[in-house]
C-alpha cells in the first residue's frame, strides 16, 4: 500500500467552475496510470471529501498518462463556508488515499 | 490564417520582444481573455476588477498601436475581469486615456452581455433553464435577490461586429474561446479545430515550456489542423503540455462546451512538426441541438469584518474549541438586545496545529458594516481574554500581527446563478454597439 501521491508526476486541484472541484493526476509511466485507474475507487475518493460516491466522476486521459476527477463543491466557491476560492488546496485527502 | 493570444489575462503581463517577434509575420488577429469567474464573485457584485488598472494599461499600451498599425483586429474578452457593463466602461476608460495619450484613431466595436432578472424569471418559468450542478438550482428568490447577471456570450456577437470591419473589440462576459474561435468561424474554417484552439490559446504560454500565462502564443490555422508556436524564442510548445491543457479547469478532457454546440477531443492527434511547434488535428464539432447561454449572478450576503490573530501556546491551542464556545456565548449575550440572531454570522478560519502555531481568522460576516464591526470587536477581545483550565499565559491568548486588528473588508457577495438557459438565438442577450475614437 502506498499514498496515492507518490504515484504521481503531479496531482493538483482546481475549480472547474465556481461548482465543480476537479483534480488532474499525471503519471511519468501508462503502467503507473492503468494500476491507479484500476486501484482508486469512487468510493475512496467520496469517503476522502465526504461527498456522494454518485458524483465523483473518474476519468481516464491516456494521451498524456492522466486521470481526472471531478465533484460538486460541498461550498461553492466565494460562499461564506467556503476557504479556497479557487479550490487548488483541495489536493491532500486525495493524496493520502492507500491503494 | 495566423492568430496571436497577448497573454493568458490582461494585465498579467507578457514580454515586450514577444509581442514584436509576433508581428515580425502578418498577424491576422490579436486576441486576449481580460476576466475569469476563479477570483470568486465579489469583482461581479462591486463593479471592480481583480486586475490592476496600471498593469493593464502598460499591457494595452504596447498592444494596441501594434495591432493598430498592423491592421490586426484585436479582440478583448470579458472586460474588467468580470464583464459587466461597469467592467466594459473600466476597460474602454483605460482604451480611452492610451488613444488620447498616444494619439490614436480606430473604430471601437463593443458587446454589452449584461442581462436582467426579468430575462431570467422568464427563462425559469417557461423551464429554460438547467442546472450546471444538482446542488445548485435556481430559485426565483435567488433571481430577484441578485444584483448583477451577465451572460457569457459565444462567437456570433464577435462575428457581427468583424464583419462591420472595426479595428478593436471590447466584450462583456464572454466565453473564453469565443475571442479566437470567432475570426476563424467567421472565415469558414472548421469549428471543432476552432473552438479547439482557442480553448488552448485563452491561456497565453501555458500550454508551453517553461509555463507561463503571461507570455504571447501564437496559433497557425490551416484547413484541416492547425500549429501552435510560442512567440517567445526561450519557450517551446510540446505534445505532453499541449495536450495536457485541456485537462485544465475541465470537468472533462474529452469535450469542451460551448454555447453553439459540443467539441469531441476522442480522436485528436497531437504531433511534435518541430522543436517548438505542436500540430493538433481531429478535433470534431457537433452543433448542439438545443443553443445555450451560461447565465452569472451575485448577490449581496452582507458585510465583512475580520480579525487575524495566531496562537503559539499548546495549551490554548487544545482548549480552543471550548473558548470558542465560550466566545460564540459572550457575543450572543451580549448585543441580544441591540443586534437581532440572524443579522450575523460569526466564524472562525484556523490553519496549523498544536505542533506549530495555529492562526486563526475571526470573520464576522452581518447585514450592516457596522453589526459587522461590532461582533467581531466584541468576539477579538473576548477570545484575547479568555479563560481556560490550566491557562498559564494569563495575559493573553492572540497574538495580532497588525494594529489595528480589525479589518473592514466591506461588501460581500455570493454567486445566485450560475446556470445554463436554452435561447432561441445566441445573439439575445448581447448587444452590440460600434464608434469611433
Amino acid at each position: 500500500m502506498k499514498k496515492l501521491i507518490e504515484y504521481t508526476k503531479i496531482l493538483r486541484s482546481k475549480n472547474a467552475g465556481p461548482l465543480f472541484i476537479t483534480f488532474d493526476l499525471m503519471f511519468d509511466s501508462k503502467e503507473k496510470m492503468e494500476y491507479v485507474m484500476n486501484n482508486l475507487t469512487a468510493f475512496a475518493v467520496a469517503n476522502a471529501y465526504g461527498v456522494k460516491e454518485s458524483d465523483v466522476s473518474i476519468i481516464k486521459y491516456q494521451v498524456v498518462n492522466s486521470i481526472k476527477i471531478t465533484f460538486p463543491r460541498k461550498n461553492v466557491s466565494g460562499s461564506l463556508f467556503d476557504d479556497d476560492i479557487y479550490g487548488c488546496q483541495q489536493h491532500i485527502p486525495l493524496s493520502n488515499i492507500e491503494i | 490564417m495566423k492568430i496571436v493570444a497577448l497573454c493568458g489575462l490582461l494585465g498579467y503581463g507578457y514580454d515586450e520582444n514577444s509581442l514584436k517577434n509576433a508581428f515580425m509575420e502578418k498577424v491576422d488577429y490579436l486576441g486576449v481573455d481580460a476576466g475569469s469567474t476563479d477570483p470568486g464573485p465579489y469583482y461581479l457584485g462591486s463593479g471592480k476588477s481583480f486586475t490592476d488598472r496600471n498593469a493593464v494599461k502598460r499591457d494595452l499600451s504596447l498592444a494596441l498601436p501594434l495591432a493598430l498599425k498592423n491592421k490586426t483586429p484585436f479582440i478583448i474578452g470579458t472586460a474588467g475581469g468580470a464583464g459587466s457593463k461597469e467592467h466594459v466602461f473600466w476597460l474602454k476608460d483605460i482604451i480611452f486615456e492610451i488613444a488620447s495619450e498616444q494619439g490614436l484613431h480606430f473604430s471601437l466595436g463593443t458587446v454589452y452581455s449584461d442581462v436582467s432578472k426579468k430575462y431570467v424569471l422568464e427563462k425559469l418559468k417557461s423551464g429554460k433553464v438547467i442546472n450546471m450542478s444538482n446542488y445548485f438550482p435556481l430559485s426565483e428568490t435567488a433571481i430577484e435577490k441578485s444584483e448583477k447577471i451577465v451572460s457569457q456570450i459565444g462567437v456570433a456577437p464577435i462575428i457581427e461586429l468583424l464583419e462591420k470591419q472595426v479595428d478593436v473589440i471590447v466584450c462583456g462576459r464572454a466565453c473564453d474561446t469565443a475571442i479566437y474561435a470567432a475570426p476563424l468561424i467567421k472565415n469558414g474554417y472548421d469549428e471543432g479545430l476552432a473552438f479547439h484552439m482557442a480553448k488552448i490559446m485563452e491561456c497565453g504560454a501555458m500550454c508551453s515550456e517553461p509555463v507561463a500565462a503571461a507570455d504571447v502564443m501564437q496559433a497557425y490555422v490551416y484547413d484541416g489542423y492547425f500549429e501552435l508556436t510560442p512567440a517567445n524564442p526561450i519557450r517551446r510548445c510540446t505534445v505532453e503540455r499541449v495536450a495536457a491543457h485541456t485537462l485544465y479547469e475541465q470537468s472533462n478532457p474529452y469535450l469542451i462546451f460551448e454555447p453553439d454546440g459540443v467539441v469531441d477531443l476522442h480522436d485528436c492527434v497531437f504531433e511534435q512538426v518541430s522543436e517548438r511547434t505542436v500540430r493538433v488535428k481531429g478535433s470534431r464539432f457537433t452543433p448542439a441541438k438545443d443553443k445555450t447561454l451560461k447565465l452569472e449572478g451575485v448577490k449581496k450576503s452582507g458585510y465583512r469584518t475580520v480579525s487575524p490573530a495566531v496562537i503559539n501556546d499548546p495549551l490554548t491551542i487544545e482548549e480552543l474549541p471550548k473558548i470558542i464556545n465560550t466566545v460564540n456565548e459572550f457575543v450572543k449575550e451580549n448585543v441580544k438586545n441591540t443586534i437581532n440572531d440572524g443579522d450575523y454570522n460569526l466564524a472562525y478560519k484556523t490553519a496549523g496545529g498544536k505542533e506549530s502555531s495555529l492562526s486563526i481568522i475571526i470573520d464576522v460576516v452581518a447585514k450592516t458594516q457596522e453589526i459587522a464591526d461590532t461582533v467581531c470587536a466584541l468576539a477579538r477581545s473576548r477570545m484575547l481574554h479568555c479563560d481556560y483550565v490550566g491557562r498559564k499565559s494569563s495575559a493573553g491568548n492572540l497574538a495580532f500581527p497588525f494594529s489595528p486588528s480589525d479589518i473592514h473588508v466591506g461588501e460581500v457577495y455570493e454567486f445566485s446563478i450560475f446556470h445554463l438557459v436554452k435561447v432561441g438565438n445566441l445573439k439575445e442577450t448581447s448587444v452590440c454597439e460600434v464608434e469611433n475614437v
